[in-house]
């Protein structure tokens, strides 16, 4: 009688003792994959944010929304926290990669502009399945050193004067909405694919070569072999207040890129608490504000954390203005088949470059 | 005698499974079963992760053959392939014939120990040197600038050229290596009476020296131009917009579009064109050999 009853015991208590420190365990770690330099791997931001909850940062990155994809199917389980750009957020929840946010965790999420927090890109069916963080642009960067005064139009692109001298990022999807817009069509409804490719082909025999990562780019202006290229808004600015480089971001007339990102969490994250926190961490204003101080940033969703910036910071007057946000087209999700065509395109491009 | 031999080869198999299973049991392991996996993969239509539904095709194998894109690549490597084995040949075979008959003792030593160093390296710290010495304004153009009296203007970065040189460097060693081995195991002798039965230089070069040595110069050719043909690394970082080829596809369909089951083709019709070459060239290297 007393044998079985022991034996149930001990078994209860290592059952429990075991599950107990699994959970702690887990518990310490929050593993968060986004773009490398992108605000969450910022060491006194990982440091701040240990030291107020006690979970321990551990940072992967992606240099491409489908390596970031590619991450959390082959790693379920690993991730707490992911960066997803709003677009590729359907294909993450129709994939099952995504699980929905409980957002009443989250004491910052009520300050986060409505039209980024209501987006039907990233709720569905009622349930929230990607937390806005920033929003920027695919705009053009130029290096400061070959322009007198910033040029307005995309065509400079097309400059035989900038011939070799022009980077654009080797993204197929990127590359044909810029040519959209370059074509003056709708990047969300391209009715011209003729024209988008017409004007890629052209630009073609411009470019030095293609970056993939904002190091990339960086060091192709520092050893100034390029005089301008498309670039993003977050990226540019990091690069002239962090990097001291001589960046300045273009909105061209015709438009630009506009995305808009946001943190996921993973199905399978072993700690939600912990990913919670971590996401209110980065949409509170205090972050954001010495992000963009000390280091440069996009937008934030957040409205608190933009009017907590100086009344002429760049992302508070240029971005928030009502006349960019009249140029600019917010990016939709691209279907599979989208892509696909789109990369054949993008292919052949650079195929025939040869 | 002969009795004997055929009694040796027959118990030789028992006793040498032992010794033989670590290294089957490994390659199976760790070279079959992906592969075979690999070869499953080419034949889906979609990677059976997540829950999706997926069903047999040979619309993988079709989209090569259906789009010019891949074959006009695939030429394009293949022609880098030759290129390359080419610049090894001529730059490693002179240097293999000089560490296995002009020099002796230490001067060999060290000389080698030059030949081999790249192979301790990184492969990507040795291409971004190269980055770093090829681009405009880089090592190359400063130092030739600096000692030429005219201005000269040195950009290889992010074209053919550069592709070509990093790929040569990375490769150099192994023609080195398999020549110097041949080179090596000829006798002296031969080529002191070729020489003392009136062949010129040249003469001995061609109809003793080359001939001898055949085994190694193909060994090295084929070590080189199977991994040049599918190479993406040196292509991407120093091709620039010139740097796409048939390796750079492969590797954009399992990174950047997660199109295993395509990259999964394209690798096997990779590897079967180079079987294919292969198994062409056999008779004739044969004869060479």
């Amino acid at each position: 009688m007393r044998m079985p009853r022991l034996t149930a015991f001990l078994t209860a208590t290592a059952v429990f003792v075991s599950a107990f420190t699994f959970a702690a365990q887990a518990a310490e770690e929050v593993h968060v994959l986004n773009w490398k330099g992108y605000g969450a791997d910022e060491p006194w931001a990982v440091a701040n944010f240990e030291k107020a909850t006690g979970f321990k940062v551990v940072n992967d990155f992606f240099n491409s929304e489908q390596e970031m994809l590619t991450k959390i199917r082959t790693n379920p389980g690993l991730y707490d926290v992911v960066m997803i750009n709003a677009a590729f957020n359907d294909q993450a929840m129709a994939g099952k990669l995504i699980q929905p946010i409980d957002v009443s965790k989250l004491s910052n999420y009520a300050d986060i502009a409505k039209d980024k927090a209501g987006s039907p890109m990233l709720n569905h069916d009622g349930k929230v399945y990607g937390v806005p963080w920033v929003w920027g642009l695919t705009a053009l960067a130029i290096n400061d050193k070959s322009f007198d005064k910033p040029p307005t139009s995309i065509a400079e692109m097309w400059d035989p004067a900038h011939k070799g001298r022009v980077i654009i990022r080797d993204d197929a999807v990127e590359a044909v909405q810029f040519g959209a817009i370059a074509s003056g069509q709708n990047i969300n409804d391209i009715k011209d694919m003729e024209a988008v490719k017409a004007k890629l082909t052209s630009l073609m025999p411009q470019i030095k070569t293609f970056w993939s990562s904002e190091n990339d780019w960086n060091q192709m202006l520092a050893s100034n072999q390029i005089d301008i290229g498309t670039y993003w808004s977050g990226s540019a600015d990091r690069a002239k207040t962090h990097f001291k480089l001589p960046v300045s971001l273009v909105i061209p007339q015709e438009g630009a890129v506009a995305w808009l990102d946001a943190f996921s969490i993973p199905v399978g994250s072993k700690n939600v608490a912990g990913a919670e926190a971590f996401i209110n961490y980065m949409i509170d204003p205090k972050f954001y504000v010495e992000w963009v101080t000390k280091v440069g940033a996009p937008v934030s969703a957040n409205t608190k954390a933009v009017d907590a910036l100086p009344e002429d910071a760049f992302n508070r007057k240029v971005m928030g203005s009502p006349e960019v946000a009249k140029r600019i087209q917010f990016q939709a999700p691209v279907t599979d088949e989208q892509r696909e065509k789109y990369l054949a395109l993008w292919q052949e491009l650079k195929v025939n470059v040869k | 005698m002969a009795d004997q031999l055929a009694i040796g080869s027959r118990r030789g198999l028992k006793p040498a499974l032992p010794l033989l299973l670590p290294a089957y049991l490994w390659l199976t392991v760790a070279i079959f079963l992906p592969l075979s996996a690999m070869v499953f993969f080419s034949f889906m239509t979609d990677l059976p992760l997540a829950g999706k539904e997926w069903a047999f095709t040979l619309g993988n194998y079709a989209a090569f053959f259906s789009q010019s894109l891949y074959s006009t690549l695939l030429f394009a490597s293949l022609r880098l392939g030759l290129e390359v084995t080419l610049w090894c040949i001529v730059i490693g075979y002179p240097a293999a014939y000089v560490l296995a008959k002009v020099l002796k003792g230490r001067s060999r030593e060290a000389i080698f120990l030059l030949v081999i160093l790249p192979f301790w390296s990184n492969g990507l710290v040795r291409i971004f040197s190269w980055a770093m010495v090829l681009r405009e304004g880089g090592i190359l153009d400063t130092a030739l600038n600096a000692v030429l009296p005219f201005k000269i203007n040195i950009d290889l970065m992010y074209s053919y050229p550069a592709v070509i040189i990093g790929l040569v460097h990375s490769y150099v060693p192994y023609m080195v290596l398999t020549c110097y081995l041949t080179l090596q195991a000829i006798d002296d002798s031969l080529i002191e009476a070729g020489r003392s039965l009136g062949a010129s230089r040249r003469q001995v070069l061609w109809r003793v020296i080359i001939p001898l040595s055949m085994p190694g110069l193909i060994a090295g050719a084929a070590l080189i131009f199977v991994p040049v043909v599918g190479s993406f690394m040196e292509p991407r970082i120093l091709g620039g917009r010139t740097g796409t080829f048939y390796g750079t596809v492969i590797e954009d369909q399992f990174v950047a579009v997660f199109n295993w089951p395509l990259g999964a083709a394209l690798s096997f019709i990779l590897l079967a064109v180079v079987l294919i070459i292969l198994a062409l060239a056999a008779p004739v290297l044969r004869r060479a050999a």
